[in-house]
């Protein structure tokens, strides 16, 4: 995997974000394009590259939830377009509630606070499920890797997903209806 | 006439730092005592003279007034933007475009026509000039800053003037992040800061970690159309609406009444940054006009203008990942950060006294230099991690934006992608290339098209096309791609959607280079003018010189002979021939000048002790 390579690591889910910062700043100071700009153009395209491919690693490495996308994307693990069922009736209340705000109705934002409430609430304990559950995947990588864990991790990030989706649509509409 | 070189550095030339500013532009250089600004600020300005003369500079901006017809100012503005999308400026400033047979925005100056590359190349190459004359070397390489919010276009545009005018543009730098490198803040090991950067056009914010001498750009936003210039709009509306109560007259239609108009509003305006009430004054057409504005009345005027820069404020903090307390210091850059009342506002949103303390013209510049300094190898310790300020996404059905590169990623930041075909046979694939945060096409800005073209004809779907997109650390976007089955490159066809194709740049340096010779062949027959004129002086004094009667007739005629060649070839264009008389000459007349000079010691030791 090019992105735990690029920072000089074993792909693994949890990572230690010190560790993970110190790595990028080392590689920047040896490979950053400034480093070059009197080398040859062989040279200075290859410190292009190479620094192109180490902030992307970075960028997606440093971030949990961009993490295991990048994992799981590797061992060809795609995401169901389904939206979580269990989810679906406070989605539709949900909804009904940004129509009315979206209509001026001002009623409906005391509502709408408290599903974002809600939202964000499960979105943290998501999180907290999700971290277990890497970890548990990271020790079975020292004997034999559990791709069944895999499969559970797409599915909670992708719930996860449809939860922060639903946080930014609710946001947004909160946003530009400020009450006066 | 000789001069003496004397070589400090390496073999190596030096790398200046350029601040191409919408009001005025600096350029500096590294030394080992620290970053230093070379010669002065050269106005943004640019004029043709009526005999056809391209200047620029302090110069310029007294053209301004005389000849508002033949000069342009504020030229950034137009960077990288075609005819279609600067009709917001067109109402403000006074820009005369020449007839357009493409989308190619061309400015009309005099009986001349520039691109506005064209017209930052000649205050580029002015400042190139003036750091020559200061460091006695050639300059051929620059580092030159950008707004951190310029886009693509943009920036690309900016590369090009520094092309036309004859500079290597090793790299471009985000304004605020130089800032940031000049203020050192290697006092500071660790730690956030914000940069609040309010220049005469643009407006940018930056928050940076620093990290033992890593400066990592965390976000960064602005407003590439919102400066000091605004003010000075605001309050010439204002001036234009008393005028005309006052006289009866509309005079902002008169190119050189507003000029002069401007002058005196602007003055105005940096008189209330420290004094609490100034005057706007204005004669034109032997009429006087005069207003008295209070600090309290501009305050209440332009507190609009200074509200719409801290929405940018806020959204950088959020996308930095930062809170406001974890913000260590503010630095202020750009000469609109002198109004108090712009201090204010930021002192409130950050809760912390801002950085003043370097002048707020000359900070970008001395980054520049220090970021020169980071380039040649002189400065070894300093690393800018800067970030890309828009998205860069592609067109998908429906005329939707699906993004590829996030704002806010440290760049060089790639991106990859594959495409295929919708129908049989199919010969080529169009990607529309666009920069912004919005969902839809038409509201973000268009980059470029590129056409991946001779492809095989095969059964839709068939074909697998790798692109590749990758910005640069300058910020600027390329594009290559690959035939995933034959590991082929596959060819592209890139239009960019504004400012110029590689050809026309390409062009432009060529043109720029003959008029460069033509202007250097020019420099040179004046220059042995001046020396056949000064000689010739001499020699009509010096017949009248005792020494001149002891010569003898064959060294007179020989002398006479010599002047005769030498204004025979003097109103001619070649120099070389000038210098041939003009050596002819000195020969002539050596032992005339040994004996005056012998006179001369022998007279000047008359009544020396010794």
């Amino acid at each position: 995997m090019r992105f735990y390579e690029a920072l000089g690591l074993e792909p693994a889910l949890m990572l230690d974000a010190q560790d993970l910062q110190r790595r990028f700043y080392e590689r920047s100071r040896q490979w950053h394009p400034d480093r070059f700009a009197r080398a040859s153009a062989a040279e200075q395209q290859k410190a292009l590259e190479v620094t192109a491919v180490l902030n992307d690693a970075f960028r997606t490495l440093r971030d949990p939830v961009t993490r295991a996308g990048y994992f799981l994307g590797e061992h060809q693990i795609v995401s169901s377009k389904h939206p979580p069922a269990e989810l679906l009736e406070e989605v539709f209340e949900m909804n009904m509630a940004l129509d009315e705000l979206r209509s001026g109705d001002e009623s409906a934002r005391a509502n709408l606070v408290e599903a974002r409430d809600r939202f964000v609430i499960l979105r943290n304990e998501i999180d907290h499920g999700l971290s277990a559950l890497f970890t548990q995947y990271d020790k079975s990588l020292h004997g034999n890797p559990d791709e069944s864990l895999l499969l559970a991790i797409r599915g909670v990030l992708d719930r996860r997903q449809y939860v922060a989706n639903l946080i930014r649509d609710v946001e947004k509409e909160l946003n530009v209806h400020v009450s006066n | 006439m000789s001069t003496f070189q004397i070589d400090f550095g390496g073999p190596q030339s030096k790398i200046v730092g350029i601040d191409l500013g919408t009001t005025n532009s600096l350029v500096a250089v590294m030394e080992p005592t620290g970053p230093r600004i070379l010669s002065g600020i050269v106005p943004s300005v640019v004029s043709v003279t009526p005999d056809g003369q391209v200047i620029a500079g302090a110069d310029a901006r007294a053209m301004l007034i005389t000849h508002p017809e033949r000069s342009v100012y504020s030229v950034k503005r137009l960077m990288g933007r075609g005819t279609d999308d600067i009709q917001d400026e067109l109402k403000l400033f006074p820009f005369h475009l020449a007839d357009a047979s493409d989308s190619v925005l061309r400015l009309q100056l005099g009986d001349k026509v520039m691109t506005p590359p064209e017209v930052s190349a000649h205050i580029l190459r002015k400042l190139k000039h003036d750091a020559e004359a200061e460091l006695g070397t050639p300059i051929t390489q620059a580092v030159i800053t950008v707004p951190a919010y310029f886009n693509d276009a943009q920036r690309q545009a900016t590369k090009d003037a520094g092309r036309i005018a004859g500079l290597e543009v090793l790299r471009l730098v985000n304004e605020p992040t130089a800032a940031a490198l000049a203020y050192g803040l290697d006092k500071r090991k660790e730690g956030v800061v914000a940069v609040y950067d309010f220049g005469g056009g643009t407006f940018d914010i930056s928050i940076l970690r620093l990290h033992d001498g890593i400066f990592e750009v965390l976000a960064t936003n602005g407003d590439t159309h919102l400066g000091g210039d605004d003010i000075d709009n605001l309050l010439l509306r204002i001036a234009f609406e008393d005028i005309q109560s006052e006289w009866g007259e509309d005079i902002s239609t008169k190119a050189d009444a507003v000029q002069l108009l401007r002058r005196a509003v602007i003055d105005a305006k940096e008189k209330l940054s420290f004094v609490p009430s100034a005057a706007i004054g204005f004669d034109f057409g032997g009429k006087h006009y005069q207003r008295e504005i209070t600090v309290d009345v501009f305050n209440r005027l332009i507190e609009p203008i200074v509200e719409r820069t801290l929405a940018p404020c806020r959204a950088c903090i959020a996308d930095a990942g930062v809170k406001v307390e974890d913000i260590h210091e503010v630095v202020m850059v750009g000469g609109s950060t002198r109004i108090p009342l712009v201090r204010s506002a930021v002192e409130k949103l950050f809760r912390s006294r801002p950085h003043t303390e370097l002048n707020p013209d000359e900070v970008v510049a001395l980054g520049a230099a220090v970021q020169a300094g980071v380039l040649s190898g002189d400065v070894q310790d300093q690393l800018l991690l800067d970030v890309t300020p828009l998205s860069l996404g592609i067109e998908t059905m429906g005329g939707l934006v699906s993004k590829l590169i996030h704002r806010n990623s440290t760049i060089p930041a790639s991106a990859t992608e594959q495409f295929t075909t919708a129908v049989d046979g199919q010969r080529n694939v169009l990607i529309h290339v666009v920069q912004g945060e919005r969902e839809l096409v038409k509201d973000c800005r268009s980059l470029a098209r590129f056409d991946l073209k001779d492809l095989p004809p095969m059964p839709a779907g068939l074909a697998r096309i790798e692109v590749r997109f990758l910005i640069d650390a300058n910020g600027i976007l390329s594009v290559t791609a690959r035939d995933v089955r034959t590991g082929a490159e596959q060819s592209i066809d890139v239009k960019p959607s504004y400012g110029l194709s590689d050809e026309q740049v390409e062009a432009m340096i060529l043109e720029s280079f003959e008029k460069a010779e033509a202007d250097f062949q020019e420099r040179q027959v004046r220059e042995a003018r001046v020396e056949a004129d000064s000689m010739l002086a001499a020699m009509e004094k010096a017949r009248h010189d005792a020494t001149y009667q002891e010569l003898t007739n064959e060294e007179r005629t020989a002398i006479d002979a010599s002047i005769q060649e030498l204004l025979t070839v003097y109103n001619g264009s070649d120099h070389l021939a000038i210098r041939e008389k003009l050596d002819q000459l000195n020969g002539a007349t050596l032992r005339l000048a040994e004996n005056m000079m012998n006179t001369a010691v022998r007279g000047a030791l008359k009544g020396t002790k010794i």
